[in-house]
């Protein structure tokens, strides 16, 4: 939020709502920087001993993922919109492995929404996120709760 | 690591601890997660948690850097034909992430692993899943992370 107006408010994500969004080039570079101060196992930082895992060749840490996810979800309207932080994440699954000079973008559908029933300037929103390669094979889904603030703080609610 | 069939349910490690710095916590915000309370000290002044914070991504990111490098520091012996344990799979995904409370700049947090739950696999007789409750507690004693992470974990002997 900080100084400027934003542009999406909790109102702004109406259940059943399905938007794609984000491209993001993963480089072997970022890879390797990623791994190496968070997941150091050598099937993040080392070409030859990935490709005789099981994960069958340099993939990114699935926290990496992750922080990817997250960049594209700020980027894609988190920025524009007036956030206020998320409790967690009910689930994440790594469905694929995330290699090199792939192409990720994520479909994000909202499952649900509620407004906060103790903060009346509040309101939650439950998305389900997938990540996307360039052969449009899910990589990752997510599941979770995020709070935003609302443009009408403790108007009635219809039922969504 | 230890084959699937000699971890014990119960099990509990303390994976040591990390101290945020403004810094890091601005540096990681910067490539993964620019929301102001992330990133501006000021702006974060009027944001949603009153203080600059770290992305909870951080926050759990830096669990698995401790998680590997406990692994890293306690290798387990080869068994008396030779055989050298198993290296750290990778992981089908998580459960309930929670980040109940922020982690402020300065604060030191306490990561821990307990194992919890053993899972055979139907397509793959080699292996098996391990999940574990993971945590980390802040110097207050506040609990600012947790989850379900689950691994797999090669068996010594293939499942008929």
């Amino acid at each position: 939020m900080g100084t400027r107006e934003p542009k999406f408010y909790w109102e702004d994500f109406p259940v059943g709502e399905t938007v794609e969004f984000g491209e993001k080039h993963v480089t072997k570079e970022e890879i390797l920087e990623f791994a190496s101060e968070f997941d150091p196992q050598p099937f993040h930082l080392d070409e030859e001993a990935a490709k005789q895992s099981i994960l069958g060749g340099l993939c990114a840490s699935g926290w990496h993922s992750c922080a990817m996810m997250m960049r594209m979800m700020c980027d894609g309207y988190i920025l524009e919109s007036a956030s206020m932080g998320a409790p967690g994440v009910d689930e994440v699954r790594w469905r694929k492995p995330v290699y090199v000079n792939d192409t990720l973008r994520l479909r994000r559908t909202c499952t649900e929404r509620r407004p906060s029933k103790s903060r009346p300037e509040m309101g939650l929103t439950k998305f389900h996120i997938e990540m996307l390669n360039q052969k449009d094979e899910v990589v990752l889904t997510s599941d979770g709760w995020a709070m935003y603030g609302r443009r009408h703080p403790g108007a009635p609610v219809e039922k969504a | 690591m230890p084959w699937f069939e000699d971890i014990e349910i119960g099990t509990r490690t303390e994976l040591g601890s990390h101290t945020f710095t403004a810094e890091e916590i601005i540096a990681f915000a910067k490539k993964y997660d620019p929301q102001y309370f992330h990133i501006d000290p000021e702006a974060a002044k009027e944001g949603p948690f009153g203080t600059l914070t770290a992305s909870g991504w951080h926050t759990s990111a830096t669990w698995m850097k401790l998680m590997i490098a406990k692994r890293q520091a306690t290798p387990e012996p080869a068994d008396e034909n030779g055989r050298k344990p198993p290296a750290g799979g990778p992981s089908p995904g998580f459960l309930e992430m929670k980040w109940p409370t922020p982690v402020r700049a300065g604060d030191t947090i306490s990561y821990s692993t307990e194992v919890i739950e053993k899972l055979d696999m139907k397509s793959r007789p080699g292996w098996g899943i391990v999940r574990s409750r993971n945590t980390g507690v802040n110097q207050h004693g506040e609990t600012v992370m947790s989850f379900i992470g689950q691994g797999l974990i090669e068996r010594r002997q293939p499942r008929k």
